[in-house]
């Protein structure tokens, strides 16, 4: 693809994009909370403006609806309730280092790769930066899937979740144009109920189990099947 | 469209109105009548569509596919209802294990709940199908973690996140078919209108369709309950209230499964004329064999009988899965019977096994014992249910598990013994987890406890009729069914 030689729009879309990625990537490494609450926040500012740049190329209001929801959940509201929950719960200064970081990165760059193969179809009837872009965004999606698998906090695992809804998001925006307002809202509205839920299990983790490490949370399978001796609830 | 309207919005005004409500026996009933108005509508539509044929409207379509699931749903939204008011208040009242704003929650999301199940099903707009799917997630992600205990907010957690992932990838695969749609849609129509896309399906570029199909089967089929994404299943099953177990067998995954259907028709329809004209039934056959057979194997060696009753799900979602594959007239009424059937009979088990726990106080096997002796008319409905569900004649499931198997024997015969045996293992460890719980001898001081078995006869009895004659109405309105999925009448 000569690089040069597209519109100025797009030369713009694919280096945003190319910036989410690589954000996604620092979300899959960055041990410390705070700043992977950063990173997130970034990368929802650079997916609204993706929207918000589609948008005013297409001159479609929509778009910029999208980017304005965007901007005030991802950049503004969901960084703000997890910066509120990491100081309640008292977790600011928690590491959460990679167990595998060279391996877990190698893997990062593989899905890469098997995301531009998935996306290869697009190719023949669409032009060439649409695919990568949706390349990209099927990339940040798998990319949050395998920072929920290789993290151990469940803070950080509710960032990678939200990181595929990123990834999601410019998806629809990048190849479609944005989905019909109204999915936009509904995706958007589950996404905040789903925000707010995880804000209420941390609470109610860290009450019953006294931890947020996820590896604490593998009892159910052990001591329901196997254990002799505890009562399970009914 | 006034039934329409009654079906859908009746729950969500039941969501809506019950939290307010402080009295927890007087939201119990509500929460009946509320299941009960909604189930007027759905009959209401039900007639109209058989009367009129399918309708459709700017943002709905009611077919006889769909019809008939909102029926379902409705109906055993009713019954379990009913279960679930004194049920649920005697957890609340003696068991002390759930506190007032407990119960409303609980009345709230129940009602929640089936709004999102029956928007799932009359939606045409597949966006709206997703979101649907996805709050019904949420609403069942608040009743799995009712009861606060560490267990429960562990199911709850891994529910949440396995099937927050896994239908991320259903709107990923939505975005897919939205965007093979943008190529060729004619101008102002929805691309993502299912008819719309129906109708123009043979346009859509093959390949994307099939990246896009098989994002959409990952992201339906997890709420399916399809072996290896099977496992938040068991876990909410066994940890969350009993009602909310039989209405997330009876009703949860069957909304998935129509959900995966309905995608499976519009890429069989696309790929007619590709090399794999094939693909997307191969896929579910695949899928569908794995799950019964790892869920039928998975039955033995339970210690939990809701877990044990939730495997028995995940296997017979797998049987449907593998019976729409097949594809054909045969297979896919064989199919739509057996989720009708099922849904029935499991959610009428798990009533029995609300009662039977609460007998026994526990939910381990082998602290439930002697049911029979205690409380005859709980042993009878667990042992009638675990009968009919295990497919002996002249229960429904036989019925469909029957016709299944003809149809492999027509089409892929040498898969027959696979799942002559998956019914046979499965069979073997339904009843030796059940034989014990029902007629073995009861403890000391164990005593029958008040249950209300209106439900679980009714069900049963409809299983019994469905198995000995399917009423010619029915069968009329499955076979439509079938000619939608499959686009030949069985009969």
């Amino acid at each position: 693809m000569n690089f040069s030689a597209l519109p100025l729009l797009d030369q713009a879309v694919l280096v945003l994009a190319a910036m989410a990625l690589f954000s996604a990537f620092a979300l899959l490494a960055q041990s410390r909370l705070l700043s992977a609450i950063h990173v997130f926040a970034w990368q929802g500012a650079l997916v609204a403006a993706v929207a918000a740049l589609t948008g005013a190329a297409s001159g479609d209001v929509n778009l910029y609806i999208s980017a304005a929801i965007t901007f005030v959940l991802k950049v503004l509201l969901i960084p703000w309730m997890l910066h509120r929950l990491v100081r309640r719960l008292a977790l600011e200064r928690q590491a959460d280092p990679l167990s595998y970081p060279a391996l877990t990165l190698l893997a990062g760059a593989a899905i890469v790769v098997f995301a531009d193969w998935v996306a290869a179809p697009v190719a023949q009837f669409e032009h060439s930066a649409t695919r990568n872009v949706i390349a990209i965004s099927l990339a940040i999606v798998l990319l949050g899937m395998l920072t929920m698998v290789v993290r151990r906090q469940a803070l950080a695992q509710v960032l990678g979740f939200m990181a595929m809804e990123n990834g999601l998001f410019l998806a629809a925006v990048a190849s479609t144009h944005g989905m019909p307002l109204v999915v936009e809202l509904g995706v958007a509205f589950d996404v905040l109920v789903a925000m707010v839920l995880f804000g209420v299990f941390f609470l109610q983790i860290k009450d019953s189990i006294d931890t947020l490490d996820i590896d604490r949370l593998s009892q159910l399978a052990s001591s329901v099947e196997q254990d002799d001796d505890t009562e399970p609830p009914r | 469209m006034i039934w329409l309207l009654l079906t859908v919005f009746t729950p969500l005004a039941g969501a809506l109105l019950l939290p307010l409500l402080p009295r927890v026996s007087v939201a119990g009933w509500l929460n009946l009548a509320l299941c009960a108005l909604s189930l007027v509508g759905a009959l209401g539509l039900a007639v109209e569509v058989l009367l009129h044929g399918s309708l459709a409207g700017d943002s709905f379509r009611v077919d006889a596919f769909n019809v008939y699931l909102a029926v379902l749903t409705a109906f055993v939204g009713l019954t379990t209802a009913i279960f679930s008011r004194p049920y649920m208040y005697y957890v609340h009242n003696e068991e002390k294990r759930v506190s007032r704003n407990g119960m409303r929650l609980y009345h709230s999301m129940y009602q929640g709940f089936l709004f999102t199940m029956l928007l799932a099903l009359t939606t045409d707009n597949l966006g709206i199908l997703w979101v649907a799917v996805e709050g019904a997630t949420l609403t069942t992600v608040l009743l799995v973690s009712l009861y606060r205990t560490p267990a429960a907010i562990e199911a709850a957690w891994k529910y949440f996140i396995l099937c927050g992932v896994g239908i991320a990838q259903a709107l990923f695969g939505t975005v897919a078919l939205y965007f093979a749609a943008q190529h060729v849609l004619p101008p102002g129509a929805n691309g993502l209108s299912w008819s719309t896309l129906y109708a123009i399906a043979p346009q859509l570029e093959p390949r994307v369709m099939v990246v896009a199909f098989v994002f959409l089967l990952v992201g339906y089929g997890t709420k399916v309950g399809l072996v290896p994404l099977h496992s938040w299943l068991p876990d909410a099953h066994s940890e969350g209230p009993t009602p909310m177990s039989a209405v997330l067998s009876g009703l949860l995954l069957n909304v998935a499964l129509y959900a995966v259907v309905r995608m499976k028709m519009l890429t069989d329809a696309a790929l007619v004329h590709s090399s794999t004209p094939q693909l997307a039934g191969h896929l579910l056959m695949g899928f569908g064999l794995l799950t019964f057979l790892v869920g039928a194997i998975s039955l033995h060696r339970r210690r939990d009988i809701k877990r044990l009753f939730s495997y028995s799900s995940i296997e017979h979602m797998g049987l449907m899965t593998f019976g729409f594959g097949v594809g054909g007239p045969l297979a896919t009424f064989a199919a739509l019977l057996h989720m009708l059937v099922h849904s029935l009979t499991k959610s009428s088990i798990f009533i029995s096994v609300g009662h039977a726990t609460h007998i026994a106080r526990s939910q381990r096997i082998e602290r439930i014992r002697g049911l029979i002796r205690t409380q005859p008319a709980v042993g009878w409905s667990l042992l009638l249910g675990v009968v009919a569900i295990a497919g002996f004649p002249p229960f429904g499931i036989f019925t469909s598990e029957f016709l299944l198997l003809v149809a492999t024997m027509q089409a892929w015969p040498w898969l027959t013994p696979l799942l002559v045996l998956g019914l046979l293992v499965a069979l073997a460890g339904l009843f030796r987890a059940v034989q014990p719980m029902v007629f073995g001898a009861a403890p000391v001081g164990q005593y029958p406890v008040r249950a209300n078995m209106l439900p679980v006869i009714l069900q049963l009895a409809m299983v019994l009729i469905l198995g000995i004659a399917i009423p010619g109405v029915l069968a009329h309105w499955l076979d439509q069914a079938t000619q939608l999925i499959s686009g030949r009448p069985l009969l």
